[in-house]
């Protein structure tokens, strides 16, 4: 009798669960099918599967929508600017961790700040002419890495307390300056928390499009998210080919996804809940 | 000698970047809004408190970015949160051995690009041949069925609908880490005293639960406060103005060259959300010890 009870119980709430992935699929699922079918099968955006596949939309809008030079641009920038603000974020959150000095906490606190603080973007454009930044792609790789510092530093922060000084002390007796106890001791046993930082990094630039929007003018400098949203602008009546373009703007960060999925998870937990 | 060890440069080139491109600009913006700078001309004049004036005046559309914005910062937040509490509470005790998949599933939305499911929910949600008007007619509810982006009155409800659905497994996957917080003991303790499932959940797991509450609700407020991406693809702060938000204005102003009135625009986001940042930041940065 009670077994049935949780047996039943377990079924309806195992269906409730699909049900909730059910809604995130279809969408998914919608552009999926309609990147396969010719433009007057994807007109409505109906769930109906293509008579015949037409792979051949993707080698449409890649050539059409310029795809290859945005994806090289995405690429350039979500790689360079999460390198450069994974490394300078754990220099510094190492330091401000281990040598809690009052000036340090104050630093900690005021970098941390950052998750709160939205951008003006009208000071912002005259400090990117300033330095000379504006409509360039080294300035939008320096503005996306400046922007998720804040939030790199908070999360690495917390890991470098679990490494124990004792390690530190060893190294400093063996001999080790402050460079080499950072990169060939700490660094590698950040490697998780790194890769987490990493992969969220590199997905949020990836996703990102208002930054380009403000201060990328030169289309040939445009990333895949911005490269779409014009593409729409002119193939509006091509769902086909737009829902073909998605899919090539999503492949990359949903693989990922899929590949990384348990740092990101534990990542956005972790410092999150302790509070 | 700690400071030997620990170098203080280490931190610089953080401290640099930071300050130059996000802090910096956000105090040259209080100077700025107190000014008339704009794109015509390359003189910048005082003018005192009024672009603030023309913010505050009921002529303008100003004080209803403002409103939209709240409208959609805090059912955005009851939504979420709703939501993601049912989901949280159902896949760490409802469900065993799926459990996993389930939460891969639910935030696969936070990992698409807004730009992408803007777009993909357009086509959804539109009102002769969306796929959500087609379903709700087939079944027989045609008379559900919406001008979902187009009708002023349910334009940003519909924004916050698909916002919800984009943005509730993030806060599902920290209200599940909250749980799993919670010792198993308390809830066999209860069982034994006889409490109910529903009192379990109202007098262990709520309580208990408060802090993780807190987190996504700061999380999902300063995202709230400064949306952009799904309102600007979603309806470009249509029809009309009855879905512009604050960031979607800025932008207006930053196309149009009146810097020092979006300059001011952006002050009073970047004042409140320094504020409230200040009180949360500092829960979240003190020391353990301290706790």
């Amino acid at each position: 009798m009670v077994l049935s009870t949780r047996l039943l119980q377990g079924t309806r709430n195992n269906l409730i669960a699909m049900f909730a992935c059910l809604l995130v699929i279809i969408p998914v699922y919608v552009v999926l099918v309609n990147s396969l079918k010719d433009s007057a099968g994807a007109r409505t955006m109906n769930a109906t599967l293509p008579d015949t596949l037409h792979f051949e939309n993707f080698f449409t809008v890649i050539e059409r929508g310029k795809l290859a030079q945005s994806f090289v641009n995405s690429m350039v920038y979500a790689t360079s600017a999460t390198l450069i603000s994974t490394l300078l974020a754990a220099m510094a959150a190492y330091v401000l961790s281990r040598n809690r000095t009052r000036l340090n906490r104050f630093v900690y606190f005021f970098i941390v700040m950052g998750i709160a603080m939205p951008l003006n973007f009208f000071t912002l454009t005259k400090i990117m002419q300033i330095t000379h930044l504006i409509n360039t792609q080294i300035g939008i790789i320096i503005l996306y890495a400046a922007t998720q510092i804040p939030f790199n530093v908070f999360l690495i922060y917390g890991f470098v307390d679990a490494i124990p000084r004792e390690l530190d002390e060893a190294a400093i007796i063996d001999g080790c300056g402050p460079f080499r106890l950072f990169f060939s001791v700490i660094f590698p046993l950040l490697t998780p928390v790194i890769v987490t930082a990493g992969l969220l990094n590199f997905v949020g630039i990836w996703n990102e499009f208002l930054l380009p929007l403000y201060y990328l003018n030169n289309s040939s400098f445009w990333p895949m998210t911005l490269a779409v949203y014009n593409f729409f602008g002119q193939f509006q009546q091509d769902w086909n080919l737009v829902s073909a373009d998605i899919v090539l703007t999503v492949a990359p960060v949903l693989v990922i996804y899929l590949l990384g999925q348990r740092f990101i998870l534990s990542g956005l937990t972790s410092g999150a809940v302790k509070g | 000698m700690k400071n030997r060890v620990y170098p203080f440069y280490f931190t610089l080139g953080a401290i640099i970047l930071y300050a130059a491109f996000v802090v910096l600009p956000g105090f040259m913006g209080i100077a700025y809004s107190f000014t008339d700078w704009n794109s015509y001309t390359s003189e910048v004049n005082f003018v005192g408190l009024d672009n603030f004036r023309t913010i505050l005046s009921t002529g303008e559309n100003y004080l209803s970015y403002i409103q939209n914005t709240l409208f959609f910062t805090v059912w955005t937040i009851t939504l979420k949160t709703i939501i993601a509490l049912f989901l949280a509470v159902l896949l760490n005790y409802g469900v065993r051995r799926l459990s996993h998949l389930y939460r891969v599933v639910i935030y696969l939305p936070v990992v698409l690009p807004t730009i992408a499911v803007g777009l993909v929910f357009r086509s959804i949600l539109n009102p002769r041949s969306g796929i959500l008007n087609e379903f709700l007619r087939s079944v027989g509810l045609g008379a559900l069925a919406q001008s979902w982006l187009v009708n002023p009155d349910i334009a940003m409800l519909s924004i916050v609908g698909v916002d919800t659905w984009k943005g509730v497994g993030y806060i599902m996957v920290i209200l599940l880490a909250g749980l799993q917080t919670i010792p198993q003991e308390y809830y066999e303790a209860a069982e034994i005293d006889g409490a109910s499932s529903t009192a379990r959940f109202r007098h262990i797991t709520l309580p208990l639960l408060v802090p993780a509450i807190t987190v996504v609700t700061v999380l999902n407020l300063l995202y709230g406060l400064r949306v952009f991406d799904i309102v600007y693809v979603l309806t470009g702060g249509g029809p009309g103005y009855a879905t512009d938000v604050v960031f979607t204005a800025v932008f207006d102003e930053f196309s149009k060259g009146r810097y020092g009135l979006g300059t001011a625009l952006s002050t009073v986001l970047f004042v409140v959300m320094t504020v409230v940042g200040f009180f949360i930041v500092r829960r979240l940065t003190r020391d353990p010890i301290e706790a």
